[in-house]
């Protein structure tokens, strides 16, 4: 699967939906009360939410793993993006019924991927980091990225990157940062 | 999983002016099941070492050396980004003569008295790019004043002289015996000696860290999701809330049906305010599912009609009017009366919000005897403050934990969003995070000003500036934030690179006008005063280059005599970004220079405009001296992030009223720049001596004026109202 992320002449990135289907995964335990069982970080958990509730929130509040941040709540900006199979998803879009048996890789795992430990010291390398919040996000497109292509061009960089938001402006260093992990593969 | 969260040691007195020992901990160093540490120790402080509370040495409120050798540094200022979780630790570690890998960080609680910012009259705040200048010698004196003590404790161990001992990494070691023992082993002895009232500091040329490039020692848990801002904190049964707040300013809720969003699952409870509704729920699906489904009608107050359109020309009304005088040199009536060419602008800035990548965010507990607070401050004392004036409790009944912030830039400098998650926690069993969602963020901000400005310059015949006349209106933030600050109707930020300019001008005349606007409250924003200011002394001062037919930067040349590191900045901008090469039809080259924040900035932006008025920022060269650098990486990192904020606010940044609401409502109408917009930034450092100026800011407010005056270049258009808009810069037909 390639990249999810859509950058519209660079004034707004949506970020493709990834659509699996409805259903499956949820098994009814009553008239309103239903669970969903995901798998997030090689992890089962079952959650009992409604199903068009965000992953994210899911992530966040119910599961405990902050790590995953909140932005904007309409895939405008990044900081909610995880891995689903592999492809950068905008989590804050995502409904936990919309998943099914698709492998949810977080921020706090990713480090544990090939090119998910190479954007994390390469991050470290370069020195990216500001206030740090959007960060989970951006590794997150990042580590897609270099795992679906390893030889990342500037425009293939702006492709995958241009749907999150720095708002304190690391974005050069972003740049440089996927160029090095790159060159180390 | 994440799961250990920031500890509260101490409830009862963390929130007193009391013991310096012991505060909350923050503890980050958990990783994750197959999270990865890339082999670097975590900078913060573990909270098991309790157990040694009271055995340890802790000379001054900012070093802690326990038993066990650890070596914990409270941080008077907080990390937003703009490093100071690793600046302060390098200008203590350096007199400290300790390691940056040995120190662990905590945050600050509130205590003005101990960790008051002497550069902003004193109150607990991170802001006004001053932690650096703050910090300069009280970080480095506690550092000295620990390692002094250290060094008799082991002398006097040994019976030696304190002379034949040094401090190295951590350890006193003997020099001609050779001996060494840990700082650690010493901390009970050192505990016991007086603490010296005069040290001596190192010379600038003794240092080991000061000026080297250090690692940002919140890096590794900001890349690995391990860090803790304030909207991760998770006390035991937290619930959480989203609120809906009178969409007018001063507007009241007039009804609320919530019988739909009662029936959301995991909505546990509504709360209604006078001029809010909030929603608490399991999570924050569904207490935005629950918003959703709120019918609320609203009392829209006084401001029912206003807009931005009002506000403006209630401003440039004042403009023609008088104000106090911010700055008068010579005469400047009759220099114009004999000037040959005259030039008058008028200039306009709108309202900006913040935006910060984490919403705001308060989480509360309020019990009938207290209440605790988790956030995100760069004011942690007003933060416990307004907390305890909400809750009706006295200061010392409230707890305030501080987090790291997910972007300040001033917003968090408020505390609106306590004063509100408290009133919210009220009505709430348990504790409670209150979570805005951006619309309400960008809809509910403080913003940066509006300001209008009325220029007016008598050139001589040769071109030079012989009068020049600024008046300006808009709101004063310094007169709500820090009122004795504000004197006979002038403040120093409103004023900040409006007056003190580093040009010699024979006859100057600058006069501010306070108007507060109705209607729409005001705060800091990064770069406050000079992101105005700069942008119209700098814009301004480029069109009489233009006037007088000279280039931009001779022009600014030939008036500097009287400030050399201004003119030295200039001269290497000038230099490095190619200055005067010729350039593609459409691309142009725009220049800034400015003395703010006591550090000196010039800056060149190269812009391209498209035919349909686009414009793209495609290279930006600065030129920064800040007097003494301390890490000379997170001087480069703040001017590179303060411009891409800069472009952003001159390209895009705008935040309009109509009908009493705010317009804007999230990241596709409230524009961020982005990746691919994002152009190349250089930074070249000039060393200096000097003491250090500020950082965080500077390079906001240059690349304003640096922007518009390229577009200038490119299209012969001159930006007068920001921001820069496409239809007068389309190509002419």
């Amino acid at each position: 699967m390639g990249e999810a992320t859509l950058a519209l002449n660079g004034k707004a990135a949506l970020p493709a939906l990834l659509n699996k289907g409805g259903g499956g995964r949820c098994s009814c335990l009553g008239d309103d009360a239903m669970a969903f069982t995901i798998d997030v970080n090689g992890s089962t958990h079952s959650v009992d939410v409604d199903g068009d509730t965000p992953l994210l929130w899911v992530l966040r509040d119910v599961l405990g793993m902050t790590g995953t941040k909140f932005g904007c709540g309409m895939a405008l900006c990044g900081a909610c993006t995880v891995h689903i199979d592999g492809a950068a998803t905008r989590s804050c879009i995502t409904s936990v019924d919309s998943i099914g048996k698709s492998r949810i890789t977080t921020i706090e795992a990713v480090g544990a991927t090939d090119a998910g430990a190479k954007i994390q010291k390469a991050w470290l390398d370069r020195e990216v980091v500001q206030c740090g919040y959007c960060q989970s996000g951006q590794i997150m497109s990042a580590s897609a990225l270099l795992a679906s292509n390893p030889r990342p061009t500037d425009s293939d960089i702006d492709d995958a990157m241009s749907g999150n938001i720095c708002r304190c402006g690391t974005y050069v260093r972003i740049r440089d940062a996927i160029k090095h992990a790159a060159q180390s593969t | 999983m994440i799961l250990d969260r920031i500890v509260s040691r101490n409830p009862e007195r963390a929130g007193s002016a009391g013991g310096l020992s012991r505060r909350r901990l923050l503890r980050v160093g958990v990783a994750a099941g197959g999270g990865m540490m890339l082999g670097l120790s975590l900078p913060f402080a573990d909270g098991d070492a309790e157990a040694t509370e009271g055995e340890g040495f802790a000379p001054n409120a900012f070093i802690r050396i326990e038993r066990d050798g650890r070596i914990v540094l409270t941080m008077p200022y907080v990390e937003m980004g703009q490093g100071t979780y690793t600046a302060i630790p390098m200008l203590i570690a350096e007199e400290l003569e300790v390691d940056l890998s040995q120190v662990q960080l905590e945050h600050a609680p509130p205590d003005a008295k101990l960790y008051g910012n002497p550069v902003l009259a004193g109150v607990q705040a991170t802001g006004g790019s001053t932690a650096i200048r703050a910090a300069w010698a009280p970080m480095r004196q506690a550092g000295a004043v620990a390692r002094t003590m250290l060094v008799s404790a082991a002398a006097e161990r040994w019976n030696v002289d304190p002379a034949s001992c040094r401090a190295q990494s951590g350890e006193v070691v003997h020099g001609p015996t050779g001996r060494r023992i840990k700082y650690g082993e010493l901390a009970a002895d050192a505990a016991r000696l007086p603490v010296p009232g005069n040290v001596t500091l190192k010379q600038p040329e003794e240092f080991k860290l000061i000026g080297r490039p250090a690692k940002r020692l919140d890096a590794p848990a900001k890349v690995n999701g391990t860090a803790v801002f304030g909207i991760d904190a998770r006390p035991a049964g937290v619930k959480i809330a989203t609120l809906a707040q009178s969409p007018v300013f001063g507007g009241r809720v007039k009804s609320v049906n919530d019988a739909a969003a009662k029936a959301v699952k995991g909505v546990r409870q509504i709360v209604r305010l006078d001029d809010a509704v909030a929603v608490v729920a399991d999570h924050m699906g569904a207490a935005r599912k629950g918003l959703a489904a709120l019918v609320i009608e609203w009392d829209d107050g006084p401001h029912a009609r206003l807009g931005t359109d009002d506000i403006a020309a209630e401003l440039e009304k004042a403009t023609l009017g008088s104000g106090p005088v911010a700055q008068n040199i010579g005469d400047v009536e009759a220099a114009m009366a004999g000037a040959v060419t005259r030039v008058e602008a008028i200039y306009q800035v709108p309202f900006l919000a913040h935006a910060t990548m984490e919403p705001m965010n308060c989480t509360v507990h309020v019990r009938k005897d207290g209440c605790e607070l988790w956030v995100g401050s760069q004011v942690i004392g007003r933060a416990q403050a307004a907390a305890a004036k909400a809750a009706g409790l006295p200061l010392n009944k409230v707890v305030a934990h501080n987090h790291l912030i997910g972007g300040g830039f001033g917003r968090r400098l408020e505390v609106d969003g306590v004063t509100r998650a408290v009133q919210i926690a009220q009505q709430v069993e348990g504790p409670v995070k209150v979570v805005w969602t951006r619309e309400e963020d960008i809809q509910h901000d403080m913003y940066r000003p509006y300001w209008l400005d009325r220029m007016t310059a008598g050139l001589d015949h040769k071109g030079m500036p012989i009068a020049w006349s600024h008046r300006y209106a808009g709101s004063s933030v310094i007169a709500r934030w820090l009122p004795p600050a504000f004197n006979n109707g002038l403040d120093p930020d409103s004023t900040e690179g409006a007056i003190d300019l580093v040009y010699a001008l024979p006859n100057m005349h600058v006069e501010y006008v306070r108007v507060e606007p109705p209607g729409i409250p005001t705060a800091f924003w990064r770069s406050v005063g000079p992101s105005h200011n700069v942008f119209v002394t700098e814009s301004f001062v480029d069109e009489l280059a233009a006037a007088a037919k000279q280039d931009a930067v001779a022009y600014r040349r030939a008036l500097l005599d009287r400030s050399p590191r201004a003119k030295a900045v200039l001269e290497l901008v000038a230099e490095k970004a190619g200055w005067g090469q010729p350039l593609p039809d459409r691309v142009g080259r725009g220049v800034a220079v400015q003395f703010v924040f006591a550090t000196y900035v010039a800056l060149v932006a190269e812009v391209e405009v498209s035919n349909d008025g686009a414009v793209r920022v495609r290279r930006v060269v600065c030129a920064v001296d800040c007097g003494t650098v301390v890490n000379p990486d997170t001087v480069k990192a703040q001017i590179q992030g303060a411009v891409i904020f800069g472009i952003t606010a001159v390209l895009y940044g705008e935040i309009t009223l109509k009908n009493g609401r705010v317009e804007q409502t999230n990241f596709d109408t409230y524009q961020m720049l982005r990746i691919n917009e994002a152009p190349a930034i250089e930074v070249h450092i000039v060393s200096s001596s000097e003491p250090p100026g500020g950082m965080g800011e500077p390079g906001t407010s240059a690349i304003v004026p640096a922007v518009t005056n390229a577009v200038y270049a490119a299209t012969g258009h001159r930006v007068r109202k920001l921001p820069v808009g496409t239809v007068a810069l389309k190509r002419p037909a």
